[in-house]
């Protein structure tokens, strides 16, 4: 999944940088914060150990092929998620370094398509709440599974979004997820494996050295802090990728186009006219731009503002989510 | 060679090439590291249909082989990683984009061609900028020059500890996997009845050496920070090296040069 500097133009390349900075800053900070000197080779340690584990190749049972770890699941799983996170920014320096397996200038985005999301939201949102629960071999095998597998599509979903906002692929969209996604699939559930077997081994021999597991005072989950993290990110990805964005219909609009002529079907009838009207008296932002501007600064405050809205609608549902929850508990 | 024999002769080679006494190596490090990101960042700005004015930047990767005396062979191993992938992501643009946008004589060549040209020369340049970083540079000397930029003294510490490490980790994984394989001859790979104990002890083995080495280090007065000997000043030919290739590379990106060359010639 190492995105080499010929896929990303230099502004998604530094809109990632400054994604990954942000995220390697807070995790800078936790570490410090932790104040454990032992953790400093730990991680060193570590880093040149899932570097020399990624060299073994793993029969895959049933094909003729073979897999190898990626390891920022373990890594997090063993480290927590900011030591994981720390650590993995060195293994794809130096890979980048002496293995071309990236590149320089897309460091930022490998940073963030493979260690953000193994480390943070693989470990703060799967790993942690299931092992909080107690430890145990089922746990750790699902928690691994679906952690390597979710992290793994929504890095692959990145390399597809940072590429096609590049624009350096004419492969539309949708053909380009549809390669990735299954690729990344297949390889999910093979790492997912893999790590679920060592892990599982390091419970049996030394149960004290996961991370999260019940009864460890460090490392807790603090929900504010990783919404404040997605919350800075989703308003940087909004407000300046969105200055890139396609001025070209997308697949939906295309295929309308192809068979309608037109992106915008012509309606008329009461039900399409009050919902029109309600739309046109809460839209402030038509076509994602502000009313009478069509500049980029337009672009950019319809991106922040568009994040804002999905971000406040998500926390709302949460809320929501919890208020009936109780509400049902009570009752 | 195998994959891992294969990586630590990788490694070897270029730190062995990296601490070599020649003229490239003793630039400073923290002007090879900008040139470098300058080149690459450059290079990759070109939009997909300047396939010329691309070709003005192998100047840079071109002139360094010369005066560095380097293997440009060597580097062509590098781009067994990169250009696959590239490959995959330019190979569709001559399918969608079939729009003529230029002509080679009576050959009209499509929009898809050029860009997918395009893209495959930047890969090769990007990949060649970092790999001339790398063999002039060691890592001592890239993580001083990090330090120098302000990049976080905790990640310094740890780039540093992992490549240290590698090498060491890599020769026992080595071993391991090699005794595994002399007990299930003809065997591609690891068994999944295996993978748990073989890792999971390596893991072990790793953490336990985390603790000695965290102990030796405290032994020898470690407050969290790795010192750098390497305290290099930037000379004169530094900052003529510097301003030099700064000019050239811009002048490069937004003029097209090759093109008025050309008209010297062609009319």
């Amino acid at each position: 999944m190492h995105m080499a500097d010929a896929l990303v133009t230099p502004a998604v390349a530094g809109t990632m940088y400054a994604c990954s900075a942000a995220a390697a800053g807070y995790s800078i900070y936790k570490v410090r914060k932790e104040n454990d000197p032992r953790k400093i080779p730990l991680m060193g340690v570590m880093g040149a150990f899932v570097f020399a584990a990624q060299m073994i190749n793993f029969t895959i049972p049933g094909t003729g092929s073979s897999g190898h770890l990626c390891g920022g699941m373990m890594l997090s799983a063993l480290l927590g998620p900011y030591a994981g996170f720390l650590t993995m920014i060195g293994v794809l320096l130096i890979q980048c370094l002496f293995f071309a397996d990236g590149g320089l200038l897309a460091l930022g985005c490998n940073v963030w398509n493979m260690a953000f999301y193994g480390c943070f939201l693989g470990s703060l949102l799967i790993w942690k709440p299931m092992m909080s629960a107690g430890t145990n071999k089922k746990r750790i095998t699902i928690a691994s599974i679906l952690g390597c597998v979710v992290t793994l599509q929504l890095g692959a979903l990145s390399v597809s979004l940072e590429t096609l906002v590049s624009g350096i692929t004419e492969l539309p969209f949708g053909v380009f997820v549809a390669t990735m996604q299954p690729i990344h699939l297949a390889i999910g559930l093979v790492e997912g494996v893999i790590t679920a077997v060592v892990l599982c081994f390091v419970h049996e021999a030394r149960p004290e050295l996961l991370w999260g597991a019940k009864g460890k005072e460090e490392g807790r989950f603090s929900l504010k802090k990783t919404l404040g993290i997605l919350a800075g990110a989703a308003a940087v990805i909004g407000g300046v990728l969105s200055l890139f964005a396609s001025a070209f219909p997308d697949g939906l609009e295309w295929s309308m186009e192809k068979v309608a002529g037109t992106t915008e079907l012509a309606t008329a009838g009461g039900v399409y006219d009050t919902f029109a009207n309600i739309q046109e008296a809460t839209s402030f932002l038509p076509d994602y731009a502000l009313k009478g501007s069509e500049s980029a600064i337009g672009t950019t405050i319809s991106g922040i503002v568009g994040a804002a809205i999905v971000l406040l609608v998500c926390v709302g549902c949460c809320h929501l989510f919890r208020f009936f929850k109780n509400q049902k508990c009570i009752n | 060679m195998n994959k891992i024999d294969g990586a630590i002769s990788q490694f070897q080679s270029m730190d062995s090439m990296a601490k070599e006494d020649r003229w490239m190596n003793q630039i400073h490090p923290s002007i090879k590291l900008f040139l470098t990101v300058l080149f690459i960042g450059l290079t990759v700005s070109f939009p997909k249909y300047n396939l010329t004015g691309l070709f003005g930047m192998i100047l840079y990767p071109f002139v360094l082989f010369q005066i560095g005396e380097l293997s440009f062979r060597e580097s062509l191993y590098r781009l067994r990683v990169v250009l696959p992938i590239v490959c995959i992501v330019g190979i569709a643009n001559p399918f969608f984009d079939r729009a003529v946008v230029t002509r080679i004589g009576e050959i009209g060549v499509t929009g898809g061609v050029l860009s997918m040209l395009t893209l495959m020369l930047k890969a090769v340049l990007s990949v060649l900028a970092s790999y001339l970083l790398i063999v002039t540079t060691s890592i001592e000397k890239i993580c001083y020059a990090l330090q120098q930029a302000h990049f976080p003294q905790i990640l310094v510490t740890e780039v540093l500890l992992i490549y240290r490490y590698i090498s060491v980790l890599l020769a026992e994984t080595r071993r391991v996997t090699q005794a595994y394989h002399l007990r299930a001859p003809g065997q591609k790979g690891i068994a999944i009845g295996a993978w748990g104990p073989l890792v999971g002890q390596m893991l072990l083995r790793s953490m336990d050496r985390a603790e000695r080495l965290y102990q030796s280090m405290c032994l020898r007065g470690f407050d969290g920070t790795f010192h750098l000997k390497e305290k290099s000043h930037v000379r004169r030919t530094d900052i003529l090296y510097l301003l030099i290739w700064t000019a050239l590379l811009l002048i490069l990106r937004l003029f097209p040069v090759l093109e008025w060359v050309g008209r010297w010639f062609v009319r």
